[in-house]
């Protein structure tokens, strides 16, 4: 529902406060302020090394009615693609350029009931959400899956505010959540919105396709940052076009092939459309494939991928042997 | 002549308030076998209904390439096919089908407005979802009740909104406009009285021991086939927030106790009239007239409707001139009279209303077409 025209402007930081281990939350204040709805998030211009600039999706941890002060919440991971590094150097007073908000996840008003799952930073979304149902006094849930309490933000607001209807599944107490115990203990009307990393969002997926469940009830909305694996350096080569590059952690591989001169086709960069997709011909090691836009059927023959987002790995075990993909280009 | 500055401060061309139910169409316009297209406050509708029934709006552009989803078709149970690459949606405006890929795109959706069927009407809200909430619908309970008979039509208005209002709340002009039906000089000589309170104005006049006008004597005899005589006129005209005036008129035999409160001898209809603004300068007037006597008369029924429609075009003309008359004028102000006491509490309240939602004259935000929030945490 990309129902506004994007367009950027000038923002202020206003403060930096790491609010968990590994979590900084960043208020800024646009230029052009507008209300901001549940499950939005901005465009964020980030520097990378070597003075390059990429954009970056943020979804809006809590905005002021007004919309003149917005907070995003960034997430340090060891596969950083270099965004938040510059993200977490942000000082009160540096300036950047973001979008308005933009809405890409909404939240729909009138379900009878509402299971939200939130994992890891993705709790920075669902959080609008929780609160905008608390207010409406709808039947809600919300799980919120860390790995161990000081990694997850706003754990003890979210206690106080919504009391046993918050779950919290802390992997370091209690191991690893059932995912299908989850869904099986939702109402069969409910709607289930969720955010976290892409193992989480796929074993829900598969476990609320399992029961039959209707599809459009189940919500989410992907960046296309997180994978099976761990991002690691592969090579990329395209026979047809005698090009050879390789692919850093901290790039997409859609990134290194435009650097390396190849003429690409993409809209979304979020692994959505399926506009980057490649033929694969040949490969060493395994696909990570991130995106969302093949079903289970087309990513197992790993025949093609979404270069925006997907990414190759190396073989269990075989640290010093780099994953290499063979590929073809439109 | 140079206007340089100006001692008034009405505005010429208002908006409209996004968080209110508007009218987007009759029930019986709208229905299971296709889309209907309209645009209410800005916003472009495809309108239809499920299978078993249930109103549907979503905005009509597909989320694809936004082609037009009123031009497509109806499929299953409650799903709207895009005319274009056949992309199909849920009456949740959630993405069921598309060309080409085994997978749906996580964003393909395109808004579904709350909607109700009441009175007759359905009304669509088109603001922030969470604030919608069906009590706030306006009071047009005559147009659905067994106590009252009576139709209605569909202007298509080619001006702002607010003129209609300005039109309906003070009905002197009908003295002028209307001199061959219901107008006479009474009306500008009778004192009128207005109140308000919340989000409803009420202006009330009363013209005692007259002579009726051809439209009010015609339904007196509709009652009192040998009447002949004076008659205790009134015109109560009730607002109610965003866009709704309901005029509470009739005639009684003179002295017979209408102004205290017994009406019994007299006849009592309803002007209920509701208007959606479509875009800055054009809307949807909808209206109807009800009356509580003669209830099985469909005679009586058509020839009420049909005579408010003719008082109607003459209204309508007056607004589609006016409207030509601002924009050629650009330079000059509107100036208020004492008459407009109802319509300028009308304005004050849909300037409130604007103004909380960011969009008022002083506002940054100003004609941008974006919902208040209630998504207030501090951040």
């Amino acid at each position: 529902m990309a129902d506004k025209h994007v367009e950027w402007q000038d923002a202020t930081v206003i403060e930096s406060v790491d609010i968990a281990t590994g979590v900084t939350r960043v208020v800024i204040e646009p230029a052009r302020p507008v209300p901001s709805r549940p499950g939005e998030h901005l465009d964020v211009l980030v520097r990378l090394d070597n003075d390059r600039t990429d954009e970056r999706s943020y979804s809006i941890a809590g905005a002021s009615p007004d919309g003149r002060r917005l907070a995003i919440s960034v997430s340090l991971r060891p596969d950083s693609r270099g965004g938040s590094d510059y993200m977490r150097a942000l000082r009160a007073g540096d300036r950047l350029r973001i979008t308005q908000p933009l809405q890409d996840f909404p939240l729909r008003v009138g379900a009878e009931s509402y299971v939200l799952v939130a994992g890891g930073i993705g709790i920075t979304a669902i959080r609008g959400m929780a609160s905008s149902l608390r207010r409406l006094g709808a039947d809600y849930a919300l799980h919120y899956v860390g790995s161990s309490r000081d990694r997850m933000a706003y754990l003890k607001e979210l206690e106080q505010a919504h009391g046993d209807r918050l779950i919290a599944h802390v992997t370091s107490e209690s191991g690893r959540m059932s995912v299908d115990a989850l869904v099986d203990a939702a109402p069969s009307s409910a709607e289930l919105y969720m955010c976290g990393p892409i193992r989480l969002m796929e074993a829900l997926k598969r476990s609320w396709e399992r029961g039959g469940r209707d599809v459009t009830a189940l919500r989410y909305e992907t960046f296309g940052s997180s994978g099976w694996f761990d991002a690691e350096a592969f090579r990329v080569e395209v026979p047809r076009l005698g090009v050879t590059v390789d692919v850093r952690p901290s790039e997409s591989m859609l990134e290194a092939l435009e650097r390396a001169g190849v003429e690409m086709m993409y809209d979304c960069r979020r692994g959505e459309c399926g506009l980057c997709e490649v033929d694969i011909l040949g490969l060493e090691g395994r696909v990570d494939h991130r995106d969302v836009f093949y079903s289970e059927r087309q990513k197992a023959p790993n025949s093609k991928m979404c270069c925006c987002v997907s990414r190759v790995v190396s073989e269990d075990g075989s640290e010093d042997r780099q994953g290499l993909v063979r590929i073809n280009v439109s | 002549m140079t206007v340089e500055a100006s001692s008034t401060h009405t505005a010429k061309l208002l908006t409209y308030p996004l968080n209110a139910w508007y009218v987007a169409a009759w029930e019986h316009e709208v229905t299971a076998k296709g889309l209907l297209a309209r645009t209410v406050a800005g916003r472009p509708l495809a309108l239809y209904r499920t299978a078993d029934g249930r109103p549907v709006a979503l905005a009509d552009a597909c989320w694809h390439r936004l082609a037009p989803l009123s031009q497509g078709k109806l499929v299953g149970k409650d799903e709207v096919q895009c005319p274009y690459h056949g992309l199909r949606y849920n009456s949740a405006g959630r993405c069921t089908g598309m060309p080409a890929q085994e997978t749906i795109n996580p964003s393909a959706v395109v808004p579904s407005f709350p909607i109700v069927e009441r009175y007759r009407y359905l009304w669509v809200w088109l603001g922030e979802p969470t604030l919608a909430d069906p009590a706030e619908i306006p009071d047009m309970h005559q147009l659905a009740s067994d106590e009252w008979a009576g139709d209605g039509e569909t202007i298509y208005a080619p001006c702002n909104y607010q003129l209609v209002l300005d039109n309906l709340m003070d009905l002197t002009h009908e003295e002028f406009v209307h001199s061959s039906s219901i107008g006479q000089e009474e009306l500008s000589e009778a004192e009128f009285h207005t109140t308000h309170d919340g989000n409803s104005v009420t202006v009330t006049r009363w013209m005692l021991g007259i002579d009726p006008p051809p439209f009010w004597l015609k339904n007196m005899r509709d009652k009192y086939p040998d009447f002949e005589g004076k008659v205790d006129r009134w015109q109560i005209i009730h607002y109610y927030y965003p866009s709704t005036i309901c005029l509470d008129v009739g005639v009684a035999k003179a002295g017979t106790g209408a102004p205290e409160g017994d009406r019994s001898q007299g006849v009592n209809g309803y002007v209920m009239n509701t208007i959606s603004p479509e875009r800055d300068r054009s809307c949807h007037y909808y209206w109807a007239f009800m009356r509580n006597y003669r209830l099985d008369s469909q005679l009586i029924t058509t020839q009420l409707r049909n005579g408010v429609h003719g008082v109607f075009s003459e209204d309508e003309a007056m607004l589609k001139a006016q409207q030509e008359t601002i924009d050629a004028n650009p330079d000059y102000e509107f100036y208020s009279l004492n008459i407009d006491a109802g319509g300028m509490w009308v304005r004050r309240i849909l300037e409130i209303a604007l103004e909380a939602e960011g969009r008022g004259a002083a506002s940054p935000a100003h004609g941008v077409a974006v919902p208040k929030t209630t998504a207030t945490q501090e951040p």
